[in-house]
């Protein structure tokens, strides 16, 4: 069934702000095909700069278009990561919560981890100071990639285009 | 009527279709599966493309039937864990063993029903001992398909004149099941010999009706045998109720029609799922690992090959392929060992299923073509599928629960990559603690139970709203804690209190979900044998974009406490725990207090008036805290779910007093607090770059505790793929080990 939904549905959705009951329409309902274009569209007006976004990558992270043709890891206050197909978080600022007062900042004593087991890692927006993830692995393991999007394939064979 | 076939004395020779055996049916399947792609080499689905109100009619008749023998059959339990909690479900199966439609309930055992049956087909028991009309199956073996000893399958083959036409699948949760010690999920032995009684897919019944002497076995070697032997009449009433619903779909549309819409309903599941992947999915690789702690080193009571700190490794990648393929693997995972937390694939494959029917795929018309439409690379010798048959199984959950929480939050970055963010989660909190034990209860009588609060947990944050609070888990999604006074009955342990508990949620931009908790007095009872189980030293789940884990959980126990005192002198007396650092039960009883990060232990004995405080977990959270609405922050202090002195340093939220006493949010104050602490955040964070450099130095001096550091030994000795990734990263030489 075909389906599509008002851009200002969505611009409530993403800001949080759709009544339970619309929201619950989008849940329960069929999806809507054009989701994905009407949404990089809401993620553009929502920054400040220019260059085409190709992907929402996580929470206020980008792949955008440069006008060299570079795919670039961008947030929405305009920092620019890396390429795309690298991990942003070897690139952010990282704060790691490795003793007990640390984690007792977050966690009442006892309700927090051990932080010879574990460690929590916090990757912030070196322009914002915004938290963007938190890992949570023991101390020696590799740097997370959460995600790693194979841009070429979507839009070429999902939907049916170039990438722009 | 005259095509039924119940009962028979005599065996019938190739019971599968048109003369084959169902072996043959079996291998052809599998065969016309891999040439073609399809399902049964399906490329038409003539009946829902043609007659599309035939298709539904008849999937309304059969998923109607299973929910009716559910419904039906749960009244026949006296156990709180089925009739209460609803662990039960239903299925109908092909005559190969894949799931057509399936009832509501546990439906995390759709698919190891299925690997069962398959079992029983690759065995030849056609042959020997024969599958006729009447037949009754029972199993709990997780090496040959289930989750773990505690979950019990009635399974009966389908007959229609000479020919199998498939079968139906009960399951239950059983309250004891005859391990070592008392309880469900008993743990602390070393091997599959302390694990209990143990029903390999076998014949235990004909005609319709138990063996006597199975019967006898079963009450000969399980403590709560009432509820056992009610919960074999249970699921074999269901599976005749499920049978006499396809009898009586069949004499409505006809044989020929019914075998056809299987077949169909298969391949269309599958197609629905790679239709769905395609459509909220996005192609690329995942990588979301997660942990959980052992800490049995100076565990006196469990088993000397066990006792040591062990941490479990994880390492989920998800894969989206091109064509909608979507393919999990474990591959760097660690060995399994002499504990009771193996997984066999059955759960693996059990456990995936279970979450497709809560993302991608919840729908009602979920079956086994979701099984072929996926797949899952589990490494042999590893704890997720070990290379020694007799391990202990008993408490799979305790591995498994964690291992798939990095595939809701995979999920998660592809539906945020589509745009559905209303689908997004930031996964689910595991199920714990886990009460169960046993011993001389209050009625004099030796007993065992298992207590299924965990079947309330708090949900992970949405993208659009928090978590919700004590209502779920991820293995039954219809989640109940079940009554205190049912519990209290069935255990010699008063409540003293049960409720929300603060600073469980983890914190983001929109939060976990509470949890809760309990607190327990062992009453009327000379002692007890207790487990309890869950994470301490960890977090067993994380959050996503910037959001936090939900709690660890933790042991606080009282043995020899003055609790008979307190009482006959009217005197104050903690109903929980409330805040760890400044405990209720610290502060009013007295007695030897165990309070510490160790919250799996084995086999403790209790004696009457201790205490036990039962800690479950809050969701994980979504999104930076610095982000969330002030007025929610402050209306969670107001509302008990977080602690006063967290909505600063966590959520930069000022907080003021009104006449009222209740506390609200000063918002300029919060708005300045909140810039400051972002430019402290930069102020004390480093370069990603350096942080790799200093981390580095700790590896190569193996500055790492010892389970952490045997943990990494066992993923790069099983698995050399693991072992380039963690060199290469860390820029260490080819032959680097700890």
């Amino acid at each position: 069934m075909s389906v599509s939904h008002d851009i200002n549905t969505l611009r409530e959705l993403k800001d949080g702000k759709l009544s339970f009951e619309k929201l619950h329409g989008l849940i329960s309902g069929f999806k809507d095909a054009d989701r994905f274009d009407k949404m990089v569209q809401i993620w553009q007006e929502s920054v400040e700069w220019d260059d085409p976004i190709l992907l929402p990558l996580a929470e206020h992270l980008f792949v955008v278009r440069k006008p060299d043709g570079r795919r670039v890891v961008k947030s929405t206050w305009g920092y620019e990561y890396c390429e795309a197909q690298e991990n942003w978080k070897l690139h952010a600022k990282v704060f790691v919560r490795d003793t007990e007062e640390l984690i007792n900042e977050i966690y009442p004593d006892k309700l927090g981890c051990d932080p010879e087991w574990m460690q929590l890692r916090e990757y912030y927006d070196p322009l914002s100071g915004t938290l963007l993830e938190v890992e949570v692995v023991p101390p020696g393991y590799p740097i997370v990639h959460d995600f790693k999007p194979d841009i070429d394939t979507f839009y070429r064979d999902w939907l049916g285009r170039p990438v722009p | 009527m005259l095509n039924r076939v119940q009962k028979t004395d005599s065996r019938i020779e190739n019971i599968g279709w048109e003369g084959k055996t169902l072996r043959q049916m079996l291998k052809e399947s599998d065969d016309i599966f891999e040439r073609t792609g399809h399902y049964q080499g399906l490329k038409d689905l003539k009946i829902r493309t043609g007659q599309p109100i035939l298709y539904e009619k008849i999937f309304s008749h059969l998923r109607g039937g299973l929910v009716n023998a559910r419904s039906t059959a749960l009244n026949i339990s006296a156990s709180p864990i089925v009739k209460e909690i609803g662990e039960l479900s239903f299925a109908l199966y092909t005559p190969e063993g894949e799931s057509v439609a399936l009832s509501t309930g546990i439906i995390v055992h759709v698919h190891t029903m299925a690997d069962a049956i398959k079992y029983m087909i690759r065995n030849n028991y056609e042959q020997n001992p024969g599958i006729a009309p009447g037949h009754v199956f029972c199993n709990n073996n997780s090496m040959i398909g289930d989750v773990h000893t505690a979950d019990v399958h009635t399974l009966i083959p389908i007959f229609w004149e000479n020919e199998l036409i498939g079968w139906a699948g009960g399951v239950t949760h059983e309250i004891d099941v005859g391990g070592i010690q008392p309880g469900s999920m008993c743990y602390g032995h070393a091997d599959r010999y302390g694990d209990g009684l143990l029903v390999s897919a076998e014949l235990v019944g004909t005609n319709d009706l138990f063996h006597e002497d199975y019967l006898q076995r079963c009450r000969d070697n399980v403590r709560a045998e009432m509820y056992w032997v009610l919960d074999e009449k249970t699921r074999l009433t269901g599976c005749q109720l499920v049978r006499e619903q396809v009898y009586r779909t069949i004499e409505e549309v006809g044989l020929d029609t019914y075998k056809a819409f299987i077949r169909e309903a298969i391949e269309e599941g599958r197609r629905t799922l790679v239709g769905k992947v395609r459509q909220m999915g996005f192609p690329g690789e995942y990588e979301a690992p997660t942990f959980i702690d052992l800490p049995w080193k100076n565990d006196e009571t469990v088993h000397p090959l066990a006792r040591k700190d062990t941490m479990m490794h994880a390492p989920l990648r998800m894969k989206i392929t091109g064509d909608g393929h979507l393919g999990l693997s474990f591959d760097g995972a660690n060995q399994w060992d002499y504990h009771s937390f193996n997984c066999a694939p059955s759960p693996m494959q059990g456990a995936m299923w279970v979450q497709l029917t809560q993302t991608l795929w919840n729908s009602d018309k979920i079956n086994d073509g979701a099984y072929y439409a996926t797949s899952i690379e589990l490494p042999k010798g590893s704890w997720c599928n070990p290379d020694y048959d007799k391990v202990s199984t008993t408490l799979t959950w305790f591995f498994l629960i964690p291992s798939f929480t990095g595939f809701v939050r995979s999920l998660a970055r592809s539906y945020f990559a589509r745009g559905y963010l209303e689908e997004i989660s930031a996964s689910y909190p595991c199920t714990w603690n886990l009460l169960q034990g046993g011993g001389i209860n209050h009625f004099g009588k030796p007993s065992a139970f298992t207590n299924f609060e965990i079947s309330c947990q708090g949900t992970g944050a949405a993208y659009v709203k928090d978590g919700e609070a004590t209502c779920a888990a991820m293995w039954n999604p219809e989640g109940d804690m079940g009554e205190v006074e049912t519990w209290e009955h069935l255990e010699p342990l008063l409540y003293l209190g049960r409720g929300r508990k603060a600073n469980t949620s983890g914190a983001g931009k929109y939060r976990g979900g509470c949890g809760a908790e309990s607190l327990r007095m062992l009453f009327k009872t000379e002692s007890q044998i207790l487990f309890s189980a869950g994470e301490g030293h960890v977090f067993a789940s994380a959050g996503v974009f910037g959001g936090y884990p939900g709690n660890s959980g933790y042991r606080h126990n009282v043995h020899h406490s003055n609790m008979k005192e307190l009482a006959a002198n009217k005197a104050p007396y903690p109903t929980l725990d409330g805040d760890p650092e400044n405990s209720a039960i610290s502060a009013l009883v007295k007695g030897d207090e165990v309070f510490d990060l160790n919250q799996m232990t084995g086999p403790h004995p209790f004696g009457e008036y201790d205490l036990y405080a039962s800690v479950q977990r809050g969701g994980p959270g979504l999104g930076d805290p610095l982000e969330r609405d002030p007025a929610a922050v402050a209306a969670d202090v107001n509302g008990g779910e977080l602690l006063e002195r967290f909505a600063k340093p966590i959520y930069g939220v000022v907080l003021t007093r009104g006449a009222d006493g209740r506390l609200a949010a000063d918002v300029a104050a919060t708005r300045a607090e909140r810039a400051a602490m972002r430019q402290r955040r930069l102020e004390r964070a480093v370069d990603a770059k350096d942080f790799v450099a200093r981390e580095r130095e700790r590896v190569l001096a193996g500055n790492i505790n010892a389970p952490v550091r045997a943990m990494y030994q066992s993923s790069m000795k099983l698995s050399s793929r693991w072992a380039a990734h963690f060199r290469t990263f860390w820029s260490l030489a080819d032959d680097f080990s700890f």
